[in-house]
């Protein structure tokens, strides 16, 4: 079976380490929020200028001046720090925020990203994904294997134009957990109950598979 | 206005000077943290032909998306567009120019323009079509491309309190490009929730020193949620 939205994200939670400054993109990435391990403390940084978010808060104590980069109302937690958005942008930019999590359109076997223009369809903007694919040492992209056709989104060489170059080393897809390192993608860890088969069917880019594929477990 | 006392009492005085096709910095990120009054003022100004910096470019019936509902902005420099169908329509008929810039370099461009300096190099946009037409350079290893500062004739900003003498402090995540806007304009324009007089603010609290700032005005604001979201009730 592949993996739900809420797996993609209970997956990634398990990369979340003790102490992290974590940034979690728009959609499956933000879910990350909702499993972060018991026993361990993250501050989740919002580049629109929050360091230490907090959650969704109640009709009482909305706050129209506290809000993500999704223009979500939230709140901030204990410890948490305001500031402008070049601050946010050198923490990013300034490698300082340990983990990154993102969704893609396409991914190819040199860590190139494509996530935020479709050429013919609307161009809504990159907004700061960019300046997060290039600055952060650790990112894990969140995305879907293939379309709904069964065409792999992850390539030989993106064919959309490029978000960033060369700066993706890990994804989580809804099949696989995967890793990008000398021109191809390695074979981590399969979803539960799909076959290494089906992967490697849906992998347009050079898959190297060693000999045991552990599966996921939740 | 008299010596450092830069209150003004009136939209008019507020953005007086502000003409036809000029380059203007609006503070916010969505529709938090705008300068609502004073985007009102630009519509009662009727001024066109405006470059407009900004993360975003507001909703149909506010924020930017007023001045896009009246033509006025013919140049849009901005990260993220996407909530907005005037804007969709205008750029899509070619009506409206718009230079999408990644969002941590709009607001090092801003920073940059505000501190004097040029232009910079950054990792950001590399290999993308952001950097066509660009000078790169490889520096210890990793490519980079250089962009140009920004300016503006006038920078339009909120704060949550200002003193007379145009010192700030802004309130939560309402800070957002407020900050770097107000050092990056000609003439540095805020509204302010509340005005109080000089020595009430900590000056270890300030974020915005009155040094970049030309006149304040105080103001009330709708504060219109673009996203409202709560959690269950407990």
């Amino acid at each position: 079976m592949a993996l739900s939205r809420e797996q993609l994200a209970q997956r990634v939670a398990k990369e979340l380490k003790d102490g992290y400054y974590v940034n979690l993109g728009i959609g499956i990435p933000t879910l990350v929020a909702n499993y972060i391990p018991a026993g361990i403390e993250v501050m989740l940084q919002s580049e629109n200028g929050l360091l230490g978010m907090g959650e969704f808060p109640t009709e009482e104590t909305i706050d129209p001046d506290l809000i993500n980069a999704g223009k979500q109302t939230v709140t901030a937690v204990k410890g948490a720090s305001f500031f402008s958005s070049a601050e946010s942008f050198a923490m990013i930019r300034g490698g300082h925020v340990d983990l990154t999590v993102l969704g893609a359109f396409e991914v190819d076997v040199d860590g190139s990203i494509a996530s935020w223009m479709i050429p013919g369809k609307l161009i809504k903007g990159m907004g700061g994904a960019m300046d997060l694919v290039a600055g952060a040492e650790n990112i894990i992209v969140t995305m879907m294997h293939a379309d709904k056709y069964g065409n792999s989104k992850l390539l030989p060489k993106c064919e959309l134009p490029l978000t960033g170059y060369g700066c993706i080393k890990r994804v989580l897809t809804d099949l696989a957990f995967i890793e990008i390192k000398d021109g191809a993608f390695h074979l981590l860890e399969r979803a539960p109950g799909v076959s290494v088969e089906e992967i490697v069917s849906k992998t347009a880019g050079k898959l190297i598979v060693p000999e045991h594929v552990p599966e996921m477990v939740f | 206005m008299a010596g450092l006392n830069k209150v003004v009492t009136s939209y008019e005085e507020a953005l007086s000077g502000l003409t036809d096709d000029m380059t203007i910095m609006v503070g916010g990120f969505g529709l938090c943290g705008i300068p609502e009054g004073l985007i009102e003022q630009m519509v009662k100004l009727g001024v066109s032909g405006l470059t407009a910096i900004s993360n975003n470019a507001g909703v149909d019936d506010f924020g930017l998306g007023l001045l896009l509902k009246h033509r006025q902005i013919a140049t849009m420099i901005a990260s993220y567009v996407g909530e907005n169908a005037t804007f969709e329509q205008q750029m899509l008929s070619g009506e409206l120019n718009v230079i999408l810039t990644p969002q941590g370099t709009l607001a090092e461009k801003i920073r940059a323009g505000g501190a004097g300096i040029p232009a910079f190099f950054t990792a950001t946009g590399y290999g993308t079509p952001v950097a066509d037409g660009k000078e790169t350079r490889e520096i210890k290893g990793r490519h980079y491309v250089l962009e140009e500062s920004l300016t503006a004739d006038f920078a339009l900003i909120r704060a949550w309190k200002a003193d007379t003498m145009g010192n700030l402090v802004y309130r939560k995540t309402a800070a957002n490009f407020n900050p770097m806007m107000a050092t990056a304009g000609k003439i540095t324009v805020v509204e302010a929730e509340h005005i109080v007089q000089p020595g009430e603010l900590d000056p270890d609290h300030i974020h915005t020193p009155g040094i970049y700032v030309n006149r304040v005005i105080q103001a009330s604001f709708e504060k219109r949620i673009e996203q409202r979201t709560v959690k269950a009730a407990n």
